[in-house]
């Protein structure tokens, strides 16, 4: 204890900022943890980016090309692991970091040191993970849902990698979630009431929650992995009494909430945009919040929708199938409300604009298809084909990450104090919007012409439409390097300065300080009125 | 691009009608009531969802063009109506349970197994299917007949490029065929889409599906989940035959089984000589063991080890034997002993024994083999 006290006494007296490395391997300021989230999202993005670039190469054309069956399922598996755990999560954290205390007044996450140790173990847990590829037998190969046995008896030894790297990103995680949850908790300007906060505050609160509740699990579920390969358990394992399925169930009692945690905050993103932009207060406040906390509760009770051919009892098949089929109405009400709000708007286009709209729309086909899966006899037909892929990449690409990037050009010029590169940003989107629907808009024929996802080589009838699927691939990942380009103009401040509101309509405390915002914001906290 | 993205949509809408042949841009119909059943719901809610997004989206687009700030106007600020909100809350959940009353017929029929004609034992592994005939004395292994070289574009690729196998599994038309579905190592699943049949082959449990198919014909399918290297090179191919074809036929793979299975034991008085037992032992090597072991026999380092100067293709002979026919619990190595036969199975060990510079001389007959397999 007493060093702590130590440490404590001496920061006192270094109240400013380090240069260099130490400033940002030290530091406990909310903006520069939130950066630094940010960047390593963006990294992780286009690591996974070069991986899935892996994948469609192979899938130019049928036959075996390239990479070996047993790397191709390297490259789809850890492609997944990284574009969840280590790009979309890591990239809502970062903008948690630097939003939440500015849009309710507060100078800074509630728990500063534990924000730093958060943010760097990731860098290692990911670290493990890459350099299990290069061990011999290669890195994890079951599928980024790693169902046992495959990833018990019939894996390999770096599995124990994989385990422990799952185990550090789910420990950063709930770090994470306890600190947006406590600061949300404690840290309010005076008059900042639930129903006053900013609808990505509330989106992130509630993900927040699902986070705490499901990251354990997901720890559960890989160490059981790793005590049925190397401990001798069978929790997994029908030859000791185990239960192959039960992975399945435990995996997506995880599963399922994951997906809304990379959702939810979307969400909050876009209610934020669309009314600023719209000029017009969002349509109904009070039902986004209700919507968010009723998609959040239902999470819980879908998950086995994604095991529907493991041969459920009938009477489970049903309930799982209208339980999942009433997450629409929720969803439903979202999409509605956004369309209300820019009715009798005066709509203006600017890039962050272009991307929420590109996400409603978008996501919104991603959600017909998810109802479509919803149905438990069609999806039989559906299930683990590229159909699935085509919906959770709708969903996840052109819903998730989309929002991510509405977020970066809405904010930007708050962090930056300077406007993005106007030209690259116009290239970026309309790049990107039209290759991601040539990448996954044909995934829906293929998969409902019958062709299963993970396979590194297919059936003849596949082949045209695999080739348009590639190369809209290879376009989208180019386009990222325009986003880049941008990116490292903003960091340069380069560019035309911003002003303190930055957008018209825009509305929030976040709008209230300077651009770019001072190192130290709120320190005397903000009345809201 | 855009507009090709629109044709295809177009495509997919217009195509929807006329479904005789399978598509490339949609469900198939298939040839079963039950599937003719699902893609009738697939149709259905497709274009519930196509009426909602016209709308929907018909609502943004009008917002996005009539109430443009460019447009002069000014913005209004109406929010929060309970009349509206109520109703975009209400309206969806009348048209789910509209959806939901035929799924679920659909599905109770699906899941009814009983009263069977014929039942099937499917059993999924490492990368194959194993089908017995559970009335009859009929049981073998179904394994991909692409060519090698076809899938390395050494040959030119043929009509069915990876979806043919060397022994397709026969079913009956008209008849209820209840499948009973499992597997020897990791979860594989079992897909006919045609049937509109799915159904995962989980180790130590089984799963129950039927089919009742309208129409004689070649179905052909593969496995649909992730069960490691080969994942993609393990189809499913069916041939329903109309009863009395399918009665002629099942009697005949019976007299078929039941002669070779009296050949074997004369096998066991005979010796075969080296070139002989290398040149068939070659063979069953490429279709059996290189998956993993690799064609030059050296394996995947850190994955599947290899044979070439390991110390069990060239140590005890009686090891290796039992490690072929018994497999090792806890790995991925199968148990050959019911897979192949007794003449197979000595020629493959002796070309382990002999291959890639092996060179211990030994040459492996039927009846060691069959004094490991019976415990002798």
């Amino acid at each position: 204890m007493s060093t702590a006290a130590e440490h404590l006494h001496h920061d006192e007296h270094h109240d400013h900022k380090p240069s260099g490395i130490k400033r940002w391997l030290y530091t406990t300021n909310h903006k520069d943890i939130g950066t630094l989230y940010l960047w390593f999202a963006f990294i992780m993005f286009l690591i996974g980016g070069a991986m899935a670039m892996v994948i469609r190469a192979e899938l130019f054309q049928p036959g075996l090309q390239l990479v070996d069956p047993n790397f191709f399922n390297q490259m789809t598996t850890v492609h997944g692991l990284i574009m969840v755990f280590g790009a979309v999560m890591p990239a809502f954290t970062g903008l948690a970091n630097w939003m939440v205390p500015l849009m309710i007044g507060a100078p800074d996450m509630a728990l500063p040191r534990m924000n730093n140790w958060s943010f760097w173990i990731l860098p290692f847990a990911f670290l493990i993970l890459l350099s299990s590829l290069f061990l011999e037998g290669g890195g994890p190969n079951f599928g980024w849902t790693f169902y046992a046995p495959l990833s018990t008896t019939y894996s390999n030894d770096s599995t124990a990698l994989f385990v422990f790297s799952v185990h550090i990103m789910g420990i950063s995680s709930i770090m994470g979630a306890i600190n947006v949850i406590v600061t949300i908790f404690n840290m309010r300007a005076p008059g900042m009431t639930w129903m006053k906060m900013p609808l990505f505050v509330w989106t992130w609160l509630i993900t927040a929650f699902l986070l705490i509740a499901v990251m354990p699990v997901l720890a559960g579920a890989v160490t059981m992995v790793l005590t049925d390969k190397f401990f001798g358990t069978s929790f997994f394992d029908a030859a000791g009494g185990g239960d192959p399925v039960l992975f399945q169930h435990i995996f997506w009692f995880f599963g399922h909430p994951e997906v809304y945690i990379m959702i939810l905050p979307a969400f909050g993103i876009i209610s934020q945009i669309v009314p600023t932009f719209s000029r017009k207060p969002l349509f109904g406040y009070a039902s986004m919040v209700y919507a968010t906390a009723s998609i959040a509760l239902l999470s819980f009770i879908v998950w086995a929708h994604h095991m529907f051919t493991t041969g459920m009892p009938v009477a489970a098949e049903l309930f799982f199938m209208f339980a999942t089929m009433l997450i629409s109405v929720p969803t439903g009400v979202k999409v509605f409300n956004w369309v209300a709000t820019m009715w009798r708007g005066a709509i203006t286009f600017e890039i962050p604009m272009l991307f929420s709209l590109a996400f409603i729309v978008l996501f919104t086909i991603g959600g017909f298809s998810g109802l479509m899966l919803a149905i438990t006899p069609v999806d039989f037909q559906y299930h683990d084909t590229y159909f699935v892929v085509a919906h959770f990449h709708y969903v996840l690409v052109t819903g998730a990450v989309f929002s991510i990037m509405a977020a970066v050009y809405y904010w930007l010029p708050k962090w930056c104090g300077k406007m993005y590169d106007l030209g690259l940003a116009k290239w970026h989107f309309w790049c990107s919007l039209i290759s991601v629907n040539v990448l996954f808009f044909p995934m829906h024929f293929v998969g409902l012409a019958g062709m299963p996802r993970r396979i590194p080589d297919y059936a003849l009838q596949f082949a045209d439409f695999n080739k348009w699927i590639s190369i809209g691939g290879f376009a989208f990942g180019l386009s990222q390097l325009i986003f880049l380009a941008l990116l490292i103009k903003a960091c340069r401040k380069q560019g035309e300065a911003a002003t303190d509101r930055v957008w018209e309509g825009a509305e929030g405390l976040e709008w209230e300080i300077p651009s770019p915002a001072p190192y130290h914001t709120f320190e005397t906290p903000p009345v809201v009125k | 691009m855009a507009r090709g993205v629109l044709t295809a949509m177009l495509a997919t809408l217009l195509s929807a009608g006329a479904m005789a042949q399978p598509s490339q841009l949609n469900l198939r119909k298939g040839v079963t009531d039950i599937s003719s059943q699902v893609y009738d719901l697939h149709m259905t809610i497709f274009y519930i969802c196509v009426v909602i997004g016209i709308l929907v989206f018909g609502a943004m687009f009008i917002a996005l063009i009539f109430h443009r700030k460019s447009r002069g106007v000014k913005p209004a600020n109406f929010h929060e109506s309970v009349k509206v909100e109520v109703a975009w809350t209400v309206v969806p959940f009348l048209i789910l349970i509209a959806i939901a009353i035929p799924a679920a017929n659909t599905l109770i029929a699906m899941e009814d197994t009983s009263k069977a004609d014929v039942t099937v034992l499917v059993t999924g592994s490492q990368w194959k299917w194993h089908y017995k005939y559970m009335e009859n004395d009929v049981e073998f292994y179904s394994v991909l007949a692409t060519q090698p070289e076809q899938i390395r574009n050494k040959f030119n690729k043929g009509e069915n490029y990876l979806l043919e196998v060397d022994k397709p599994l026969v079913i009956p038309t008209d008849k209820k065929v209840r499948f009973l579905v499992t597997s020897d190592d990791v979860i594989h699943s079992w897909w006919v889409p045609d049937f509109a049949v799915k159904k995962d082959a989980n180790p130590g449990f089984i799963n129950e599906a039927w089919t009742r198919v309208n129409e004689p014909g070649i179905y052909r399918g593969q496995c649909a989940e992730l069960c490691g290297k080969d994942h993609g090179f393990m189809p499913v191919v069916v041939v329903a035959k109309a009863p009395a074809e399918y009665d002629a036929w099942i009697a005949e793979q019976e007299t078929i089984q039941r002669k070779a299975k009296e050949e074997e034991q004369k096998l066991l008085a005979m010796n075969m000589d080296m070139t002989e037992l290398m040149e068939l032992g070659s063979k069953v090597y490429q279709s059996s063991c290189a998956a993993c072991h690799m064609p030059n026999g050296e394996g995947l380092p850190g994955v599947f080890p290899g044979l070439k100067g390991s110390a069990i293709a060239i140590g005890d002979m009686t090891k290796h034997i039992d490690v072929v026919v018994h497999g090792v619990s806890g790995t991925a190595m199968q148990s050959f002993g019911k897979q192949l036969s007794l003449k197979e199975l000595a020629a493959v060990i002796t070309y382990e024994r002999n291959a890639w510079g092996n060179n211990t001389g030994d040459t492996v007959q039927a009846k060691d083999v069959n004094a490991v397999l019976t415990g002798k």
